[in-house]
């Protein structure tokens, strides 16, 4: 007959053995991805890869609408980072390599408008709207004080009647 | 009731009309600033290992298609396409295709499949697709034979439109006298139908749509 203390022995060595197994499993893993052939900074410019982020963060992702082409994981999006990485490296200006997107799109494109004719809606409208609130709760803001100061005077003045 | 109890509620009006405006209008659709302008150049591979350029199409009308294998809305147009090809054969058009974001197999099964003997071309990194400015597919640019975008679809063709289309490009001359393909560009970039070509009336249905976008 097994004994209990045989039986607890064995499940000690059995969870020993599945932790070492996971350890192991885990070290392998890490190794595994250090060895792994990941794009070394000598193939990447930060300087480059900083402007086609500022790009495309501008951009409307044409399949999605609701992401720029940055944010995007779609194919179309990538296509279009990869074409203004191309137009960068081939000497184009940011300005130049949006351009061309709004000549193909229209505005559309833009996720911020251009500050021009129509489009200064837009821009000084939130701002105006802001100002004009502000006015608003000071001058209200004003009024309670004067009401609260009048009303003040006056129960002072029937206090002293 | 005083001037300034009715400035709250009369300054929500703007913004009330400017929401219900907004809600008349369709949000798929999109103008293109490129309808009445020349067709970009390109040249690229077709899916039976030929090179197409576009520039060598000059005199004819091009109907050049976006499409994909797994696009449902290509599929409908697609036959029209078909019947466009047999229908115009003696005339001065040509149809081509741009298979998007898809394999050249499963787009060569596709042609197979469903017929079609017109050019259709590899477009590697999506550059023609983007360089036309395509939000997704199906959309067709008919071209005229001076080499101008005359019109953009941007979701599948109807029938009635396809040939109206080509009809109204084909009557039009093939020099600089771009008055009525122009004129039609214009009429069609602000979302108008030109209504009646060629004695094919357009239906409502058949307006341009953008039913079948991704």
């Amino acid at each position: 007959m097994i004994s209990v203390k045989k039986i607890a022995v064995q499940h000690v060595l059995l969870v020993v053995a599945l932790i070492a197994a996971v350890a192991l499993a885990v070290q392998e893993g890490w190794g595994a991805q250090e060895e792994s052939p990941a794009v070394t900074t000598e193939q990447v410019d930060p300087a480059l890869e900083e402007q086609v982020r500022e790009i495309a963060a501008n951009l409307r992702c044409p399949t999605c609408r609701a992401l720029s082409v940055l944010d995007s994981p779609s194919g179309m999006a990538q296509e279009m980072r990869g074409l203004i990485r191309d137009q960068l490296l081939s000497g184009k200006t940011p300005d130049e390599v949006t351009a061309y997107f709004v000549e193909r799109y229209g505005e559309w494109i833009l996720l911020q408008p251009k500050a021009e004719g129509f489009n200064w809606t837009v821009w000084l409208l939130p701002v105006l709207l802001l100002a004009g609130g502000l006015v608003f709760v000071l001058m209200t803001a004003r009024r309670w004080v004067q009401q609260g100061q009048a009303r003040a005077a006056e129960e002072g003045q029937e206090g002293e009647i | 009731m005083s001037f300034k109890k009715l400035l709250i509620p009369a300054s929500a009006i703007p913004i009330i009309a400017l929401l219900a405006y907004g809600l008349t209008r369709d949000p798929n659709k999109i103008e293109s600033p490129l309808p009445g302008r020349e067709a970009f150049a390109f040249s690229s591979e077709t899916l039976d290992g030929d090179t197409v350029r576009l520039a060598d199409l000059r005199g004819s009308v091009v109907v050049m298609n976006f499409w994909a294998s797994w696009c449902v809305a290509c599929i409908e147009e697609h036959g029209y396409f078909v019947e466009a090809e047999r229908l115009y054969a003696d005339s001065d058009f040509q149809m081509l295709g741009i298979v998007y974001q898809d394999t050249p197999e499963n787009a060569r099964r596709w042609m197979r499949m469903r017929g079609g003997d017109w050019p259709s071309l590899i477009d590697p990194n999506s550059r023609i697709a983007i360089d036309y400015g395509v939000y997704g597919v199906p959309e067709t640019y008919f071209i005229d034979k001076t080499g101008r975008i005359a019109f953009k679809q941007i979701g599948p063709v109807s029938r009635a439109l396809l040939h109206q289309k080509v009809d109204s490009l084909l009557a039009a001359p093939a020099t600089g006298d771009l008055t009525a393909t122009e004129r039609s560009a214009e009429a069609i970039s602000v979302g108008e139908s030109p209504g009646h070509v060629g004695d094919q009336p357009v239906e409502e249905s058949d307006r341009p749509t953008s039913e079948g976008q991704p």
